[in-house]
């Protein structure tokens, strides 16, 4: 059976992938796997931004996909652009195995706010469902409350849930239908 | 259905891809393009609700090229991206037509607003343009007037095919109201909510009459300046109403047969067949059998046409609805004018109703018109109503002073010989009058025997 993967790239504190493993798992009824590899992004980074490209991320990561990839989740604490957009919260391959998200701007500290581990670990299952989400062939949902819903700024991602709405869970079934694990 | 169709012209790869491949995760249809040229063909292939335009490319800049996107769709929403934030060019871009503009790297919250409030203007106008159409046609024709059994008969008519399909085909003299069918039709159509697009076909040259109803692309023809819908198009979902069909020839009666069976038309000076979804009513004075008989009708086309038929009868064969139609219109014009008239004297309905009407219900609704100007409340009398008559209409004379003369001894018999309302109703002073008088030798003496 294939499986859902976590990928780390660059430095990540403590356990957080494999707290996120054990949620996506269930979120997905699916075995989820922290890979022990990890991907240095520095190949990546942009000096003048300060950023580092993420569809260049998000290449390198196809590269870590194996026989038993349902999808690869790569996870990364650094900031993350597209050369049009000032900053992106991830990225992914629709419709196809890999995404990458990043937990830099989902931390409180970067709004200047106290540190708050439980906050990120919410709006981490957040992203990394949306971005999986897109990889299984959903577009942005006008449902501000679905996992799909777009949401390029923090406080659209904390309205909304980690769950896809009615219409998006039954589109994922359908693709599930198709490429079965 | 995708949220909108988003346009991106950029010269940097980079850009285009980053911004397509964006774009379509939040479920939007995207093309790009790489310079004037390319967007401008894309503009041509189909049509986009939003374009996002770099403003600094090679060649021809961004804020040229939304000049020229305009002159093919005006109705096209364009967002200026620039690298830099200046007031002139903000200015510029505005000035020219722009919606907005947006600073590179864009703002992804931003981005995402400014095209959704774009978009949402788009939908907002073109739903305005959509409801003023629904407003006016789906108020249901009021002068459409009569008791009698001819009416009756094509009342029954309307109220048999108006739920259904199917093309209908509608004789009558000029004046009858095949005009006011064809719109009750569509009111109680289910259809109605959608546009009722009439054509005049006689009134137009054979090429004006191909481009107003196949449409024609931009540089199609000397003058076409722009790319124009044709009428099928504008009435998508809804009716066309094509007047006088037997006026039309021989070569656009071949392009019509083609519409009609196909459901398909081609813009003048395009190649891409475009779906459109409508029905089909036709009118005609003509006789299109003794037309086919002498080859100036396709018999394809009449039987395409002549579904079902709607025969109108002239006024002189229903003339018991003239009380109707003369109470009608009275009352419309009253109300029109704000003149307190609200009824007609026996004898000047009875002068109505031997009356033979060649013009029809136009040349009644035309003579109640003038009456109500001419006539002094409470009531229309005979004397208001200025009708020819047959010998009317062949004077014995045939130079101009002898019309005159004719005309001013008809309106001053009409008037009761009261020279003041004479020259009122001749548009001429008393004193023109007076003048005329004396020169065809009508004296007071004569005047006052009279």
């Amino acid at each position: 059976m294939k499986r859902l993967q976590l990928l780390s790239v660059g430095d990540l504190e403590g356990r957080v992938l494999e707290g996120l493993a054990v949620q996506l798992a269930h979120h997905f009824a699916t075995p989820c796997q922290v890979l022990a590899a990890t991907l240095d992004p520095q190949f990546a980074f942009h000096a003048e931004r300060g950023q580092y490209h993420s569809s260049e991320i998000l290449a390198r990561v196809q590269q870590h996909v194996q026989d038993t990839t349902w999808r690869l989740l790569a996870v990364t604490g650094v900031d993350l652009y597209i050369p049009i957009l000032t900053f992106v919260f991830g990225e992914a391959q629709m419709g196809g195995p890999c995404a990458l998200i990043s937990t830099h701007r989902l931390r409180q500290e970067f709004y200047g706010l106290p540190h708050d581990l439980d906050l990120l670990h919410t709006r981490m299952l957040k992203e990394a469902v949306h971005e999986l989400g897109h990889t299984l062939e959903l577009t942005h949902c006008d449902d501000y409350r679905c996992a799909m819903s777009g949401s390029h700024a923090v406080e659209w991602i904390d309205l909304k849930e980690n769950s896809f709405c009615r219409c998006c869970a039954n589109r994922v079934l359908e693709v599930v239908g198709r490429d079965p694990r | 259905m995708g949220k909108g169709k988003i346009l991106i012209v950029d010269d940097e790869l980079s850009v285009r891809d980053s911004l397509n491949k964006w774009f379509r995760e939040e479920g939007y249809e995207v093309g790009t393009a790489e310079n004037a040229s390319e967007a401008l063909s894309r503009l041509a292939e189909q049509s986009w609700d939003v374009s996002l335009v770099d403003i600094k490319m090679r060649g021809t800049d961004g804020i040229e090229l939304q000049r020229r996107m305009h002159e093919i769709d005006p109705e096209l929403i364009t967002i200026i991206m620039t690298g830099y934030a200046s007031v002139e060019t903000a200015v510029a871009a505005l000035k020219n037509g722009a919606y907005d503009y947006v600073t590179k790297p864009l703002d992804p919250d931003e981005i995402a607003h400014t095209v959704a409030k774009a978009l949402s203007h788009r939908r907002t106008q073109e739903e305005n343009v959509r409801l003023r159409e629904v407003v006016a046609e789906t108020a249901i024709p009021s002068d459409l007037v009569g008791q009698g059994a001819a009416m009756k008969r094509v009342f029954e008519a309307i109220e048999t095919v108006a739920p259904t399909d199917v093309t209908v085909l509608i004789n009558g003299e000029s004046g009858t109201g095949k005009e006011l069918v064809a719109r009750a039709i569509h009111a109680a159509s289910p259809r109605r909510f959608h546009p009722l697009v009439v054509l005049h076909c006689g009134a137009l040259t054979e090429t004006l009459l191909e481009s107003e109803l196949f449409g024609h692309e931009k540089g199609a023809f000397t003058g076409a300046q722009y790319r124009k819908k044709g009428k099928f198009e504008i009435a998508e979902g809804g009716t066309i109403f094509l007047d006088e069909i037997g006026d039309i020839s021989l070569k656009t009666q071949t392009d019509l047969l083609r519409v009609l069976q196909e459901r398909e038309i081609v813009r003048v000076g395009g190649n891409q067949s475009i779906h459109v979804d409508f029905r089909c009513i036709a009118a005609t004075n003509k006789n299109l059998e003794a037309l086919i008989d002498e080859g100036k009708f396709r018999p394809d086309l009449f039987y395409r046409l002549n579904v079902f038929r709607i025969e109108l009868p002239p006024l002189r064969d229903r003339k018991e609805d003239i009380p109707l139609l003369v109470n009608h219109f009275a009352k419309k014009f009253s109300l029109q004018m704000n003149k307190r008239i609200n009824r007609v004297a026996p004898q000047a309905m009875d002068l109505l109703q031997q009356y033979d009407w060649p013009g029809n219900v136009r040349e009644l609704e035309n003579s109640v018109e003038r009456a109500m100007v001419v006539a002094q409340e409470p009531e229309l009398r005979e004397q208001d109503f200025i009708l020819q008559s047959k010998s009317d209409a062949e004077p014995e004379g045939v130079t101009l002073e002898a019309i005159e003369r004719a005309h001013i001894l008809r309106v001053l018999e009409q008037c009761g010989w009261n020279q003041t309302r004479a020259a009122e109703t001749l548009d001429i002073d008393r004193v023109t009058l007076h003048n005329k008088l004396k020169k065809y030798g009508w004296s007071r003496a004569a005047l006052s025997e009279k």
